[in-house]
């Protein structure tokens, strides 16, 4: 008998792969970009959720994997994917491995700080000089497609196959986290983010642990930022913006830190809260203050959910009988993800 | 000589103006429990804190296992057999009693490149963890959340983690603080046993305990050592009865 979490999850991704047979092209377009979210939400679900490290330069990894993608395909011809995506995903885990190794040394308050001047660093990079076509950012002529030999195999200009591949990526990081967190490293993660002190008096050596993780987040962050230049076929130094890394902080919390289920839930909770706040069908003028209804419904979420929104049918039951939810005030330190 | 497993050598921590611990020099031995005591603020948690590598000392040296071990990280000093618990439970509350020693004993045996084995699946560690949880008497509650356990069964999980990384030193700061009766006695029966293959190091406040269990008394005042000797010669002294036993 499986358990409720892994049918969750299962008829989640059922339901993503069934969902393009209903749709039209915009609920494609828009679940595409939400998925590419959930990828990018699940990057920094590893480093906050599971190994304690607030990480408030996340954007800087997901625009590296976006600027890659786009600054690497010919400027006339299609790249193949096989080497793009990978040479995309290993500049993110690059620069995640310098960032990383030198965020690392400071601890609290202030790795939330480096973090930050490390995301704007590269920010500035693409900002300020001719190598990101500034604010107007840079095109991606011709998609990348997947070919060997002389046969196309994969095309990524095609919605459907770009919705199948992105899909296919979401499933794929998720079920590599789901097996990494259950794994001897991911039990020394946890164990970092409940205790670091009693993990070095035990005998591990936290930092490269530390490390790892980071460069594991940085390069699935990377991989969400190629899925998103490939998808929109322009990037702009806002995909390095602090702005963006904040949206994903939220997105985690809002779906439940700790709880990978919470990095899915939390991104496609926080595109359609936006999408639903932008309607002029709902809200009509009133929808260009959009930051306003979507800031109070985040506070009022955060505020009577605790535990996020994958904690919210542990409410519901703890309301029913009576009883305090399990995890007492804030996200368990064990917690088993999925 | 008896087995000396970790000497510390004229040890001296400075904080700014302050010594806090001022040329202590002191000898573990396996087979001895060897307690510190003194007055709060005299300098035993520091003293603890720079033999298990967590704060560098200004002064001194440490020999662990007869290398000089002054310059060791925690984690190298905890890998070549130190284990140490601390006044506060530093157990991680969200896990089992079972993961928590498992993911202890998970230390002993690094395999960094076998990080994706699962957890689960690691017979060494599991074997390891079965076997300390046993030996503290944890058996009945080894698949309850930590944090639900009560206060002593807290300290002897902190015990039990300490003993699932195989040490040869147990560096122990106050196991018995908050235990009842029950409990100290149950936790000095665990540690007699322990002396006959560890070295261990107790500070402890429990001064009925500490004479009944010690083989040897450090006494520290200010962070210098006043005495240090049997129970019965520190009993003695007039020393130790000025500064800090009184009528014991």
């Amino acid at each position: 008998m499986r358990s409720p979490k892994f049918l969750f999850t299962a008829a989640v991704f059922a339901l993503l792969a069934l969902y393009p047979l209903v749709a039209g092209q915009f609920g494609v377009d828009l679940v595409t970009k939400i998925m590419i979210y959930a990828i990018f939400a699940l990057s920094l679900e590893l480093l906050v959720g599971s190994t304690g490290l607030v990480c408030f330069g996340q954007a800087a990894l997901f625009g590296i994997g976006a600027y890659a993608a786009v600054l690497l395909s010919p400027e006339s011809d299609a790249a193949n994917l096989a080497w793009l995506l990978p040479a995309s995903v290993l500049a993110a885990a690059a620069y995640a491995l310098f960032m990383g190794a030198l965020s690392l040394r400071t601890k609290g308050v202030y790795f939330i700080m480096v973090t930050l001047a490390f995301a704007q660093m590269a920010y500035y990079v693409v900002h300020d000089t001719p190598l990101g076509g500034g604010t107007d950012g840079i095109y991606l002529n011709i998609k990348p497609v997947l070919a060997i030999g002389g046969a196309t195999l994969l095309n990524l200009d095609h919605a459907a196959s770009f919705y199948g591949f992105t899909l296919a990526m979401l499933a794929g990081v998720f079920g590599f986290l789901a097996l990494l967190l259950r794994s001897r490293f991911g039990r020394a993660l946890a164990g970092i983010k409940a205790n670091e002190q009693r993990m070095r008096a035990t005998g591990f050596a936290t930092y490269p642990y530390k490390l790892a993780a980071f460069v594991i987040s940085g390069a699935l962050a990377g991989l969400a930022g190629f899925l998103f230049a490939v998808k929109d076929g322009v990037v702009n130094p806002e995909l390095m913006s602090w702005h963006l890394s904040g949206a994903v902080l939220i997105m985690i919390i809002l779906g439940g830190l700790g709880h990978l289920r919470g990095a899915l839930i939390g991104a496609f909770a926080f595109a359609l809260l936006q999408e639903f706040f932008k309607s002029e069908a709902v809200f009509g003028a009133f929808a260009k203050h959009w930051h306003l209804g979507l800031g109070l419904s985040i506070i009022a979420c955060v505020a009577l959910l605790p535990h996020g929104l994958v904690g919210l049918p542990a409410q519901w039951r703890a309301r029913l009988t009576g009883r305090t939810p399990r995890g007492g005030t804030g996200p368990a330190q064990g917690a088993q993800h999925g | 000589m008896a087995d000396i497993l970790l000497r510390g050598q004229d040890i001296t921590r400075r904080w700014g103006g302050l010594v806090a611990v001022d040329r202590v020099s002191i000898d573990l031995r396996r087979g001895e429990v060897h307690a510190v005591i003194g007055t709060n603020g005299a300098g035993k948690s520091t003293l603890i804190n720079i033999l298990s590598g967590e704060i560098p000392p200004s002064g001194g040296r440490v020999e662990l296992l007869g290398q000089d071990a002054t310059g060791w990280s925690q984690p190298r000093r905890a890998q070549a057999g130190l284990g140490r618990s601390y006044q506060r439970n530093t157990i991680y509350p969200g896990f089992t009693v079972f993961e928590n020693c498992r993911l202890a004993a998970q230390a002993r045996t690094p395999r960094p490149w076998h990080w994706w084995q699962s957890a689960q699946a690691c017979p060494d560690s599991t074997a390891a963890a079965r076997a300390v949880i046993e030996r503290v008497g944890l058996q009945d509650v080894q698949q309850r959340s930590a944090g639900l356990l009560s206060h002593g069964q807290k300290r002897q999980l902190e015990i039990a983690m300490c003993l699932a990384t195989g040490p040869q030193v147990l560096l122990l700061d106050e196991p018995l603080a908050g235990m009842g009766a029950e409990e100290t006695e149950r936790m000095l029966a665990l540690l007699a046993q322990l002396r006959t293959s560890h070295a261990i190091l107790l500070v402890e406040h429990d001064m009925d305990a500490v004479f009944r269990i010690a083989d040897r008394i450090t006494v520290m005042v200010n962070g210098a050592v006043i005495a240090s000797d049997t129970p019965d010669a520190v009993r003695a002294s007039p020393a130790v009865q000025a500064a800090y036993l009184g009528g014991h």
